[in-house]
């Protein structure tokens, strides 16, 4: 077995409208962090599958801004944000708007962290206004196949 | 709807409640027995009920003289499967990065796509 499997471990904290996700990935930090800068890899993943995700601006510097689109069969879902703080390979602190929702904003900050032997743990948290802004993003998730191509991706990840 | 969430998620916004209520879902238990191992006051015990009472989230038997404090599985399980549905999301998100991270080498294009044949569904 060369491939190890992280699974993703999620927190609904209890006593503020916030949300943590914790993930370990077998790549270096400077790795983990261009997936989440660099528009063509970004695009490559953070979309649910089955829509089509489309970036409009991705400017992953301090100060920067972005704003993408997911297309499926009943309609466009948009997002849009700020980068208030892009530190290389370290963190990144971003705020977050559905479109849908345009009263509600998220703070999301992302932390990368450097496990050594090529490893590195991100924690992410993304904190809500109120609760229901919370609860309503839990509760929104597109319905999606969650095993839908689990199979290729365990494959994928066997041959590297 | 969306009230009913939010009185429950504060409702477990306090430590002492998420104690109950993970106690509770071994089994039932009466106040006295809920009040043992903290170390605080019975009526302070009956008020923390209260809230989670109102939330929803236990209720007490009417009729047994011990009145037993039931956890009220149904919504604490909605709002389970919510976190879970969305952590498996995230999950699925990572698990393609998994596969990127595995397609890109170490140079510095880093644009090759681990999944070129993916059709636009």
């Amino acid at each position: 077995m060369s491939t190890t499997t992280h699974e993703t471990t999620i927190e609904a904290v209890a006593d503020v409208p916030a949300i943590r996700i914790v993930r370990e990935f077998d790549a270096s930090p400077e790795k983990v962090f261009r997936a989440h800068v660099e528009p063509e890899l970004v695009k490559q993943w953070l979309g649910p599958r089955g829509l089509t995700m489309t970036i409009d601006r991705w400017d992953a510097q301090t100060g920067g801004t972005y704003r993408y689109v997911h297309r499926d069969d009943d309609g466009e879902y948009r997002f849009y944000g700020s980068f208030h703080e892009v530190r290389p390979h370290e963190r990144i602190v971003q705020t977050f708007t559905f479109e849908g929702f345009p009263d509600g904003v998220a703070l999301e900050t992302m932390t990368f962290t450097d496990l050594g032997d090529g490893r590195t743990r991100i924690v992410g948290s993304s904190t809500f206004e109120t609760f229901e802004g919370r609860d309503s993003a839990l509760a929104s998730g597109m319905e999606i196949g969650v095993n839908e191509g689990f199979e290729q991706l365990d494959e994928l990840l066997a041959r590297s | 709807m969306e009230d009913r969430l939010n009185r429950v998620f504060s409702a477990l916004a306090d430590p002492i409640r998420r104690d109950m209520v993970a106690r509770l879902a071994a089994d039932d238990a009466t106040v006295n027995e809920l009040a043992e191992p903290y170390d605080v006051s019975l009526q302070a015990v009956s008020k923390h009920l209260k809230v989670l009472e109102d939330a929803g989230l236990v209720s007490r038997s009417r009729q047994a003289q011990r009145r037993p404090v039931h956890l009220e599985a149904k919504v604490f399980d909605l709002m389970t499967a919510w976190i879970e549905r969305y952590r498996r999301q995230a999950e699925e998100r990572y698990r393609r990065l998994d596969a990127l991270l595995a397609a890109m080498d170490d140079s510095t294009d880093g644009t090759r796509s681990p999944d070129q044949e993916r059709g636009a569904s």
